[in-house]
């Protein structure tokens, strides 16, 4: 037995990817790769324009089938699964460009993801009692859109766009929340909320990040994976990764 | 069970309208025209069944079927076939070769009832089928389409196939469906002739109400969370997945409801014209429902009535003097509508009248009260 089916038999492992691979016609988006994450532990995953960030998060969420390897959430294999039975779960996405309902308001798209009624006829006679209206409103506050939970959803800012779509995640409560660039378009300040407000909700679940501003990842990452070419070119911490010649060479002299 | 209160069911606006097309409907029509016209209206209102199934559907949901003429028929159909069986007695058809079949078998050299035909016997029975086999044709095919995740332009073609396989099957099996002519010369429900002046008021009124029943079920459903999902999933099918649901049953049960719809809708029809014929079930009327719904407004349930009558009344108008025009004029009705009008008269209405009604109803006693939204400004307060 390898080393790496022995640390993935490890039920500590909130997540555990393993010779995951995924040829889009050939192309090989994702090659081989695997790696663990921790309970609790803040992952991100670095690299160029096209190493294949995306198509990892889209491969452990369900969103692309992948041709080899498997991902095992909480010993759950997942890569049999539908989106949204890997949703329940207990995995949460964000996309990279805010994917939120335009034509609802933002109370109704935090309620629509609120983790009740979520088949048929559970739909249909869904009764917004005050359970779900309080913890609406708190996901609101949280993602500071207290003030505009009657507004609809498509005249909000991106950035405010970015927050909903994190507090749709949040209110869905996941045991491993995933980020695909969420500082990405906002403005310094808009960032800086944003990093405090990853720190608050990063706080009791595990988390993979993707994200391109050094200085936010150095902030947050407890490890980095630095992905090229669909492969993991370095892994460990934000330090030692900075200091990695190969890291330099591809992702950071530019 | 404040969720459930009417207020939160209906804006005032959303009372009013229904309590204005209910007027209109059971009132002013009745006493405005002759029981022929009246005859008439109520053969237009059973193709609003299939419009505002179409608005869940299609407005909501986002789903385009250009096959709801299939469901319609199956439930005129299902009626006629009884209603054909009470009028085939042996002592009714004793100059046939085979007393006691439907007339357009035993011209087939048919001599024997199928066995399909058997339990239309039934009144029972045939209720139930008018119902249940339209609605389960729609589980199976939004089962096969929206499992494998077939949408738009494709399904829409998809549901077009079926609308004239259906067609071609009910035209080539002349002896078992009575072919082109359809099934006709219907005469009496459970003994009761359904040629009367009389009988035509009933159906009229009987058709206004199942029509409501529908518009509040309709109602029920785009108000409640499935209703938001619907919206959701029109614009975001692939976050709605993410947000946790089985998109493909969400469909499946919008399609059902409205191929059940329609069903009721055609076995309306049967009652009030008496037969039932493959015209119904084809490709073009079943396009042309989508346009009754476009012009009345795809989001809107009441406009999906007034579309359905609006553009009937015009047609038999203009047929009544021009029939070759038709098609063109239909042709243009629906382009001029989806460029300059894309929410039909309902979002006519809601542009330019809606304001006006507003503060009208700010005044009115009976409304001043009631929120003039169903958004959650009560509700969401914390406690
Ligand atoms: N569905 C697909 N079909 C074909 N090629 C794809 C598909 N999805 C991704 N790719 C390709 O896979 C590669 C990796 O894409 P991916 O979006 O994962 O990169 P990324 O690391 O997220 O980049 P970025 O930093 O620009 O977001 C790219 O070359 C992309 O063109
Ligand atoms: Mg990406």
């Amino acid at each position: 037995m390898s080393a790496a089916t022995a640390r993935a038999t490890n039920t500590d492992f909130v997540l555990a990817v393993e010779g995951l691979t995924v040829s889009f016609e050939g192309f090989k988006a994702v090659d081989d790769l695997s790696f663990y994450v921790d309970e609790k532990e803040i992952r991100v995953i670095i690299g160029p324009n096209g190493a294949g960030k995306t198509t990892v998060l889209d491969l452990i969420c369900g969103r692309t089938k992948a041709t080899e390897g498997s991902v095992k959430f909480r010993n759950k294999e997942l890569t049999t699964l539908n989106e949204h039975e890997i949703v329940r779960a207990g995995v949460g996405r964000k996309f990279q460009t805010p994917s939120i309902y335009e034509d609802l308001t933002v109370f109704e798209n935090l309620e629509l993801c609120y983790p009740r009624g979520r088949n048929v006829f559970g739909a249909l006679f869904f009764k917004r009692d005050q359970k779900v209206i309080n913890k609406v409103r708190e996901t609101a506050e949280m993602v500071n859109l207290l003030d505009q939970i009657e507004d609809s959803a498509d005249l909000l800012s991106h950035g405010k766009k970015q927050w909903l779509e994190i507090g749709m995640l949040l209110i869905q409560d996941p045991a491993l929340l995933m980020l695909d660039e969420p500082v990405a378009g906002m403005s310094v300040t808009e960032r800086q909320q944003t990093a405090e407000l990853l720190r608050r909700i990063t706080a009791d679940r595990s988390v993979i990040v993707i994200e391109h501003d050094m200085q936010f990842v150095a902030e947050i990452a407890d490890h980095v994976t630095v992905m090229h070419q669909g492969k993991i070119l370095a892994e460990g911490t934000a330090e030692k990764v900075k200091q990695d010649p190969k890291v330099i060479e591809v992702y950071l002299g530019h | 069970m404040s969720n459930f209160s009417l207020s939160n069911l209906m804006t005032r606006q959303d009372v009013l309208g229904f309590v204005v097309l209910a007027l209109i409907l059971l009132v002013v029509l009745p006493l405005s025209l002759d029981v022929m016209r009246l005859n008439q209206v109520g053969k237009y209102l059973s193709f609003a069944f299939v419009t505002v199934g179409l608005v869940l559907c299609w407005g909501y949901g986002g789903i385009l079927s250009l096959g709801q003429g299939v469901f319609y028929g199956l439930g005129g159909y299902a009626l006629a076939m009884f209603l054909k069986l009470e009028a085939s007695s042996p002592e009714n058809t004793s100059i046939q070769s085979t007393p006691g079949i439907p007339d357009f078998m035993d011209w087939n050299q048919i001599t024997e009832l199928p066995w399909l035909w058997e339990p239309f016997h039934s009144f029972g029975f045939s209720l139930l089928a008018i119902l249940l086999v339209p609605t389960v044709l729609a589980y199976l095919i939004g089962f096969a389409m929206f499992k494998r995740r077939v949408s738009g332009v494709y399904f829409a073609i998809i549901t077009q196939a079926i609308s004239s396989i259906l067609t071609i099957l009910i035209i080539g099996q002349q002896g078992y469906t009575g072919g082109v002519n359809g099934i006709t010369d219907l005469q009496t429900l459970m003994g009761w002739s359904i040629r009367t002046d009389y009988a035509s008021y009933v159906f009229y009124f009987v058709g206004v109400a199942l029509l409501f029943v529908c518009l509040f079920i309709a109602q029920f459903i785009t108000k409640s969370k499935l209703g938001r999902i619907l919206v959701a999933m029109r614009g975001q099918e692939d976050r709605v997945r993410f947000s946790g649901y089985d998109v493909a049953n969400f469909k499946i049960f919008v399609f059902c409801v409205g191929a059940a719809f329609a069903a009721v809708g055609g076995a309306m029809f049967t009652l009030q014209e008496k037969f039932m014929s493959p015209s119904f079930v084809g490709i073009v009327p079943s396009i042309e429902m989508v346009i009754f719904c476009a012009v009345g407004g795809r989001l809107s349930i009441l406009g999906a009535v007034y579309g359905a009558l609006l553009v009937n009344v015009f047609r038999t108008v203009l047929g009544e003097s021009f029939p070759e025009l038709w098609l063109f004029a239909m042709g243009l009705l629906f382009v001029g509508v989806v460029l300059a009008f894309p929410d039909g008269l309902a979002g006519v209405y809601q542009k330019y009248a809606a304001p006006t009604v507003d503060r009208f109803l700010d005044k009115a006693p009976l409304f001043r009260r009631w929120p003039s939204s169903t958004s959650h400004s009560e509700p969401i307060k914390a406690s």
